[in-house]
């Protein structure tokens, strides 16, 4: 369990690191948090000729609104998110979704844009920032791009990000006022990856139907997936019970999760398919003002 | 956590019989541990902390569960950066020396061991195949890489039964078979039993395959003294002495020209400490290439090359009659011991038999024990072997009578106990052609002071009030068992007063962690009457120890502490005469302090241990005609093992939606008949639970169809972490101390182990209303059981 030889680059400035990666960015690797990548060096699952670290860009490692928006930095760590009261007030399923993420030394070290870029659909972070409709800020020395959601996430561990490329922030739009939301997802222990899990907002009119209603699923594909069915047959509804259960199960009809050892297949859509139904029920008893 | 104790009256006469007279008891007292200061500032010495200067190895493992080796090319790896040297099989002399079991050699087993390196055949992966020494581990690894093996796969077969079938691909040829091992044990006439029953009851059990995982690896540091006298072997553990004695015999050195030492072991549990493959490797390329050489085992090898276990199906059938009395117990019991026979030989299934009775009494009992080899990692011991597994299958048994008889399990239980006045009392089993006598034990004021502590009735009430959403389930049940500790009859100490007059004990028995000074000082400084502190412990190193058998099956405690009690009490002797002589007093009003021996009473007119060592020196003590020095051995011996027993109750809310498990409650009463230090025995329990907690709930070496470990890190071998393991009601009861040691201690090392699988795969059975038949019980098997579809 020792990584194979790589070449090692530790730049300081923005551009540096866009410098190194134009010119190596094809057969390299950007070292962040290292949560993810250092096993697999280790493993010797991943060998790149290069590591290109850039942890001393401390541009990278700013956290806060900007406007109505919340700017992540892609250094900024998982703890500091979670701890960040402009997230714990204004973001709050971004706050709660964090404290499953593993365990606190991973969050110490993990880093937000570690975790988009690494793009494992069973990670917590991907899946919220999906719900959230999140906007995802990449440069490089030829340019800017903003990416989406579906620009983002293409396939497991693959991005929209070139190898030229660096994610530098995250954007997240303001939550609607009163929106209730939920985070929910099962694993076999704490701090595991889970074995199904979900993001919801509900964005509920004064009348208590739903006006907008977003659902990501955890687990339940090769990316974090947006439940369009479901979110589109909520809309106009007021969330009780039965309406949560066939929400939940239009949200699972065309998944089919990757079984293993933990659960199959069809244990994993059954399940994210309860914790839909579940994150609805308490994502409706927190819209507007409820405590549920 | 919390934590009861009782003392009993029938103890009472051996504890006074047993004991020197002390001015204040220490045995029984939970004193601070001697290990912590050094653990606490980081000052203790693991083998890993040793390696620098040395070179390192890196072990080229096989990819393939079974294949031909057709080819070995280590020409390009020779080439790297830094290396030193790179071995095959038959770099080895004769290829390498077959590794010897060093207990329960069942006859025919021995044509299942293994060498050192794979010669023409790799059995399971993870099996060593070459040998890379360089001047670092990564470029070890580097170069091993380059290794060229050319590999001719073969049918490979895991599944135990499958392994015996007619047409199942044979792992060693020579042997003609996979049944590595097969035994009867019982008595009576089983079939008659069974013919006259009002009842019969069958279950078929399934454990899974486990890893003990101690914290630390395992890890080794050879070397030659300057110019070239010994070998040193650091990074000994469990069985010091007996590993030298193989090693000696392998390389065909002389005992004396090797040394070995143990540092702090990060934990043991049955698996660290075993002749690996690796043990024999370090130390022959530290004599080959005549420089340090050191091997720290990574997570990865840990879990493919170190001892696994468990892995057992059993098939039991009780015959009962209509109220409730067993007749008999009929028992298959099929254990997977993966491709090689290791050095346990057969403990695993001789203790799978030997307790598979349980606290009950079978009036007949017929057991067929069966070894079968596969293409897994070899399995050996891990805390409470065989018992796990057979304790689970037996209380499963139980509970499903229970139900069929429409008796209360409790009760059906409480029908069946061997009672306390049947002591000693043969269980009708046996493990390596010895009887199983249990030595004492009320089993029945066990069970209703285990009752007593869970709050079993609250449990029950618990259990009856509907929980407050639909798809929770609750379920309680008990499990109950008997342990035995104090395995191989032997072990030596030394007690002495050192050139400074300090009081040392030399003991031959190890650390794996558990808190073997503490409790060993603590007998020595009752025995000897003096306090706790002034105690030192050594072990592990044979320069210090020329003999010993180590720390597994539950004995350091029970045979290290009564052999430490033995040369402690023989030391006192010596010093009090020695003392009486020259002080001019009466014996017995001596009395031992911390630095020497004082007069009852008087003020001065004492005599310090120096004083008293410096009278003992060799010219002093032969020209009076006395043995020079002061220091006593002691080799205690016992023929019989001793049996704690104890009950695990287990309360637990399922999600049925999801299939988690949530703990309500979870308690353990255990008579350890002695408990030296109480907060170690808690200790033990606690941490024994969590183990036997993860293999119901969560761990599972997992092989899929073409043999490749899938669990195979710890994102997929799932170990309970400190979210999962609930807070334990212990209660410590010592009923009934054995009379087979002069402490009365039985050993409680495994306890808490034993029937968590039982207690929980009980309550979880209770939730559902499913006869929960194999460990782990994951989510989604849960889940289809509560909607009452079939799954495997």
């Amino acid at each position: 369990m020792k990584p194979p030889p790589f070449d090692y680059e530790a730049p300081r400035e923005l551009d540096e690191a866009l410098a190194l990666l134009a010119e190596r960015g094809e057969d390299g690797k950007v070292l962040a948090g290292g949560q993810s990548l250092v096993p697999l060096l280790n493993f010797r699952l991943a060998r790149p000729e290069v590591l290109i670290d850039i942890n001393g860009v401390q541009a990278l490692a700013t956290l806060g609104r900007e406007g109505t928006h919340l700017h992540i930095g892609a250094l900024t760590r998982h703890a500091q998110a979670e701890h960040s009261s402009v997230v714990r007030e204004q973001w709050p399923l971004l706050a709660d979704a964090l404290r499953w993420v593993a365990h606190p030394q991973i969050r110490n070290r993990g880093t937000v844009g570690g975790s988009v870029a690494h793009s494992d659909p069973s990670a917590e972070l991907p899946v919220v920032l999906s719900a959230l409709d999140a906007r995802y800020h990449v440069r490089s020395a030829r340019g800017a791009r903003t990416l989406e959601r579906e620009e983002m996430f293409l396939g497991q561990l693959e991005t929209g990000v070139r190898p030229d490329e660096l994610l530098c922030a995250i954007e997240v739009p303001a939550m609607a006022p009163g929106a209730g939301w939920a985070f929910v997802e099962y694993a076999r222990r704490h701090g595991d990856f889970a074995l199904g899990g979900t993001a919801v907002v509900l964005d509920v009119e004064p009348d208590g139907t739903v006006g907008r209603a977003a659902i990501a699923l955890l687990g339940a594909g090769p990316t974090p997936l947006r439940a369009a069915a479901a979110e589109h047959a909520l809309v106009g509804q007021a969330v009780d019970d039965a309406v949560a259960r066939e929400a939940a199960a239009l949200a699972v009809a065309e998944i089919a999760p990757t079984g293993d050892i933990h659960g199959s297949t069809e244990y994993r859509r059954d399940l994210i398919e309860t914790l839909v139904g579940r994150a609805l029920g308490v994502a409706a008893g927190r819209a507007n003002g409820g405590t549920t | 956590m919390t934590a009861a104790r009782s003392k009993a009256r029938p103890a009472a006469a051996a504890r006074r019989k047993a004991r020197v007279a002390a001015p204040t008891p220490i045995v029984g007292r939970s004193v601070l541990r001697k290990e912590d200061p050094a653990l606490l500032r980081g000052a203790a010495r693991f083998v890993d902390d040793l390696r620098g200067g040395a070179l390192e190895i890196a072990i080229l493992r096989s990819p393939f569960p079974h294949a031909r080796i057709a080819a070995i090319d280590v020409a390009e790896a020779r080439r790297q950066p830094g290396v030193v040297d790179v071995l095959v099989a038959a770099d080895l002399p004769d290829g390498g020396p077959v590794i010897p079991m060093r207990m329960f050699r069942q006859p025919g087993a021995e044509r299942f061991l293994q060498r050192p390196l794979a010669t023409d055949r790799v059995r399971y992966v993870g099996e060593p195949v070459a040998v890379v020494v360089a001047t670092s581990r990564y470029l070890a690894e580097d170069a091993a890489e380059r290794i060229a093996v050319d590999y001719e796969p073969l049918d490979p077969v895991t599944d135990m039964e499958a392994a015996l079938a007619p047409d199942a691909p044979v792992l060693h040829a020579e042997a003609g078979t996979n049944l590595a091992a097969a035994f009867d044990l019982g008595r009576g006439d089983v079939d008659a039993a069974f013919a006259a029953a009002d009842a019969v009851v069958e279950v078929e059990i399934r454990c899974g395959r486990h890893a003990a995982v101690p914290m630390e690896t395992r890890g080794l540091l050879a070397r030659l003294e300057p110019g070239g006298g010994r070998l040193v072997v650091h990074g000994a553990a469990k069985v010091v002495h007996v590993n030298r004695r193989i090693l000696a015999g392998l390389l065909g050195w002389p005992e004396d020209r090797i040394r070995f030492v143990e540092e702090s072991v990060g934990g043991g549990f049955g698996a660290r400490g075993e002749f690996y493959p690796e043990d024999y490797l370090v130390p022959f390329c530290a004599l080959r290439l005549g420089q340090a050489v050191a091997w720290t085992e990574d997570r990865e090898e840990h879990l493919r090359a170190t001892n696994h276990s468990r892995d057992q199906l059993d098939r039991l059938a009780a015959a009962l009659t209509a109220d409730g009395r067993f007749l008999a117990l009929r028992a298959e019991l099929t254990i997977n011991t993966g491709a090689y026979v290791r050095t346990h030989g057969s403990v695993v299934p001789g203790m799978s038999g030997g307790l598979l009775p349980g606290p009950y009494v079978w009036p007949a009992l017929a057991c067929h024990v069966r070894q079968v080899v596969t293409n897994k990692t070899p399995a050996g011991t891990y805390r409470a072997p065989g018992r796990y597994e057979t304790t689970l299958a037996r209380e499963r048994l139980i509970d499903v009578a229970a139900r069929r008889l429409g008796i209360d399990p409790v009760e059906l239980r409480r029908r069946n106990l061997v009672a306390p006045e049947q002591m000693p009392y043969d269980n009708g089993s046996a493990t390596d052609g010895h009887p199983v006598v249990y030595d004492s034990g009320d089993y029945p004021r066990l069970l209703e002071r285990g009752l007593e502590h869970v709050v079993w009735e609250e449990l029950r009430a618990w259990r009856a009030t509907p929980p407050q959403r639909p798809e929770l389930r609750r379920g309680v049940a008990i499990a109950l068992f008997v342990e035995k500790s104090g395995i191989a009859q032997w072990e030596y100490a030394r007690m002495e007063l050192d050139s400074l007059g300090r009081p040392v004990l030399c003991s031959g028995s190890a650390s794996v962690g558990q808190g073997v000074d503490t409790v060993l000082a603590q007998i020595a400084a009752e025995a000897l009457g003096v306090p706790y502190e002034a105690v030192r412990v050594r072990h592990g190193d044979t320069d210090d120890v020329p003999d010993g058998m180590g720390a597994f099956g539950s004995r350091a405690t029970s045979l290290g502490g009564a052999a430490a009690h033995q040369a402690a009490s023989a030391l006192r002797e010596r010093v009090l005469e020695l003392a009486a002589a020259k002080l001019d007093v009466a014996v017995e009003k001596l009395e031992l302090t911390a630095t020497g021996v004082s007069v009852r009473g008087a003020r001065a007119a004492g005599v310090t241990f120096a004083e008293l060592v410096a009278a003992s020196g060799t010219a002093a003590a032969i020209a009076d005609g006395r043995r020079p020095g002061l220091s006593e051995e002691a080799y205690f011996r016992t023929e019989e093992m001793s049996f704690p027993y104890g009950l695990h109750c287990a309360a637990v809310e399922l999600d049925a939606e999801t299939g988690a498990v949530r703990i309500e409650r979870y308690g353990v009463a255990y008579d350890v008949g002695r408990a030296i230090n109480p907060q170690l025995v808690e200790g033990q329990i606690v941490g024994g639970l969590a183990q036997g907690l993860g293999g119901a709930l969560f761990e599972d070496l997992v092989y899929d169809d073409a043999a490749q470990l899938v669990s195979g890190s710890f994102m997929d071998y799932l170990i309970p972490t400190a979210v999962e393991v609930p807070a334990v009601r212990v209660l410590i009861t010592e009923d009934c101390p054995t009379q087979r040691s002069p402490i009365g201690a039985k050993g409680a090392g495994e306890g808490g182990t034993t029937a968590a699988g039982a207690a929980l795969a009980g309550a979880v059975s209770d939730a559902l209303g499913v006869e929960v038949t194999r460990l782990p019980m994951t989510p989604e098997w849960i889940v289809r059981a509560a909607r009452g579809e079939a799954c495997a």
